[in-house]
């Protein structure tokens, strides 16, 4: 019987920090036993609790996709107590890491389809997870289009400008990303994200969409959608509420019968227009 | 199911050879309270009380409890490394537990163990290291609501024994094959005694008159019931100082903290409620359930709603009546439970 609360220990391989504010961070974290990085088999959409001893734990989705090897990719906001914390620490140090937790983006239901990603800010971190397990050879020929669509306020505040850069000029994707107001050296989109993909117009044939963003990008980017005729069943959305044990027993992250850390954090438009809005 | 009979002059001897092989526990008179306590013979024990004010739960999963340790040294080539604490090294027995408490362990069994993630190893090991020796209810208190809440006086899940008090001894329900083996020495009951017990467990079923309905809640979908006004009448008297939370048997909400001193650490978890508003507070300063009829409404829809739907039907509440006895402001689950089902 495995003790699932105690944190798989890792190493971070290095830090990198990803905004111009210096709030997001990304750590690349290896397992200090093989057999825990076998153990550790995960999804897009999936997340894991980071542990720093004498501090916390903290939910974070897996930036990282399985098929980019065993190291963890995670991009972290400065909070709280266990965030700032581990921005403080450097390549070199020991924290934990325990999961993976959570369900994961229906990617298996959606072979065949066309798939619409939409993120707001640096809720984009399960979803280049999703990005780059899409467009691996292996996994790329299984979809029809893939639309990504990307906003965050500045230019300085995108993450990962490299890679979708990169989906961009590889054909594989079609990539629109945005910021919100004009800004010297931009020549990209200017525009809030629910403007952009009513813009874009992905059509809802044969489609899924999968929205993360702070609430407020969902809360209009929803409309959006339902204006272009797509079904609740079809808009799927990654959620997050404060967590502890992350394995659906604590109490504190349910919205209704639901516990996000466990049958979440992905759910349907059509699952949650029949719950509380408690998230 | 066996039946036999323990007398009451052999009770010494039975609890003689139950505690060479458990740490035994039961309620006894501590302070002016029912509470609970170690066994040392049966001099001391009582045969007729109300409930403990507390329920057993802490001896499942306790207030405060090490997960694991860490030694807090950096430099140290094991140093931050979280290790397990070592489980429970004994067995043990509770005592004179009543059929509701039982219930609800069996009720949150559900919950501590879903499957191989969710498999919480602390609960886990300390529930089958322990006996529940159940002691019937022959007198329910006014409180009491167990007979609606898929529980009831003599109700047997959950129990290893039951024990009914027939005066002079008391006839054993054996239950389960950890009660066999407790009582193998004992002997059968007869047809007289058997239909003794079957009377009390008739009068006392008869004793509790507070009904709580359930049909309309359980056919109800969530957000009709998530709306009713009857939240905001319940909010106004709450003060969310979470005492329903922390004498609950079935409330299980725990924090998780990490402890630091010099060179040693330490993860615990403690438990929490759900009346608290940093219970739910993002990091970022946003909070799901920010005003108290959030709150409030929560733990009712949880214990109602939620915990039945997912759960096959199971309710998170056995009837134990405490949260009706210790509420400051007098909020009555069986009223605000009949108000959810009107």
């Amino acid at each position: 019987m495995r003790n699932t609360y105690i944190p798989y220990p890792v190493r971070i391989k290095q830090t990198r920090v990803e905004t111009e504010d210096k709030q997001l961070k990304s750590f690349q974290l290896e397992f200090i036993n093989d057999a825990d990085a076998e153990a550790f088999k995960y999804a897009p959409g999936q997340f894991a609790e980071l542990s720093v001893s004498g501090y916390g734990e903290i939910p974070i989705g897996i930036a990282s996709s399985p098929t980019e090897g065993k190291d963890l990719l995670f991009t972290v906001n400065k909070v709280g107590v266990v965030s700032s914390r581990l921005h403080d620490m450097k390549a070199g140090d020991v924290m934990g890491v325990r999961g993976p937790l959570g369900n994961s983006y229906p990617l298996k239901a959606a072979e065949g389809k066309n798939i619409v990603i939409v993120a707001g800010g640096f809720a984009v971190t399960t979803l280049r997870s999703t990005m780059i397990w899409l467009l691996d050879p292996a996994n790329r020929k299984k979809y029809g289009e893939i639309t990504f669509i990307y906003g965050a306020r500045t230019p300085g505040m995108l993450l990962y400008t490299e890679e979708w850069k990169s989906w961009q000029a590889s054909g594989q994707a079609n990539v629109h990303v945005t910021i919100d107001r004009e800004a010297p050296g931009w020549d990209g989109l200017v525009g809030f994200v629910p403007t952009v993909t009513g813009e874009v117009a992905p059509k809802p044939d044969n489609a899924i969409a999968l929205i993360c963003g702070p609430p407020i990008m969902i809360k209009f980017t929803q409309p959006v959608f339902d204006k272009m005729g797509w079904q609740p069943d079809q808009i799927v959305m990654s959620l997050e509420n404060r967590m502890k044990c992350g394995i659906g027993i604590c109490g504190r992250c349910n919205v209704g019968p639901h516990y996000v850390c466990k049958d979440g954090p992905v759910f349907t438009k059509a699952q949650l227009d029949k719950l509380p809005r408690e998230y | 199911m066996a039946e036999k009979i323990l007398a009451k002059d052999k009770l010494e001897g039975f609890l003689g050879a139950l505690r060479q092989s458990h740490e035994v526990f039961a309620p006894a008179m501590v302070e002016g309270k029912v509470a609970w306590a170690p066994v040392e013979g049966a001099e001391g024990l009582l045969w007729e009380f109300a409930n403990s004010e507390m329920s057993p739960k802490d001896f499942f999963f306790p207030q405060t409890e090490c997960m694991m340790r860490f030694v807090n040294k950096a430099d140290d080539p094991q140093g931050m490394i979280m290790q397990a604490e070592p489980l429970l090294n004994k067995q043990r027995a509770l005592l004179n537990i009543r059929p509701c408490d039982a219930k609800a362990f069996q009720v949150l069994d559900l919950i501590f163990i879903q499957d191989e993630m969710t498999n919480d190893i602390y609960w886990r090991d300390k529930r089958e290291k322990t006996v529940l020796i159940g002691l019937a209810c022959n007198d329910p208190c006014p409180t009491c609501f167990c007979t609606s809440v898929n529980c009831g006086p003599h109700h047997e899940t959950g129990l290893d024994l039951l024990l009914v008090d027939l005066g002079d001894k008391f006839l054993v329900k054996v239950l389960t094959d950890k009660g066999e083996a407790l009582t193998k020495d004992l002997p059968a009951a007869g047809a007289e005694e058997a239909k003794a017990a079957s009377a009390l467990k008739a009068k006392a079923e008869a004793q509790i008159t507070a009904k709580v309905g359930m049909d309309k809640v359980n056919a109800a979908e969530v957000m009709p019931l998530y709306e009713l006004p009857l939240w905001d009448r319940v909010m106004e008297n709450c003060l969310n100082c979470g005492t329903c939370t922390f004498c609950c048997p079935t409330c299980h909400c725990f924090d998780i903290q990490d402890e630091t001193s010099g060179e040693a650490g330490r993860r615990v978890r403690n438990w929490d409620y759900c009346m608290s508003w940093l219970f739910t507070m993002h990091g970022t300063g946003h909070n799901p359930r920010g005003a108290k009829k959030d709150r409030v409404r929560q733990r009712f829809m949880h214990k109602f709603k939620y915990i039945p739907m997912k759960r096959g039907g199971e309710i998170g509440c056995v009837g134990c009546g405490r949260c009706v006895q210790l509420c400051p402001v007098n909020i009555d689950v069986r009223a605000v439970v009949n108000q959810m089902n009107g």
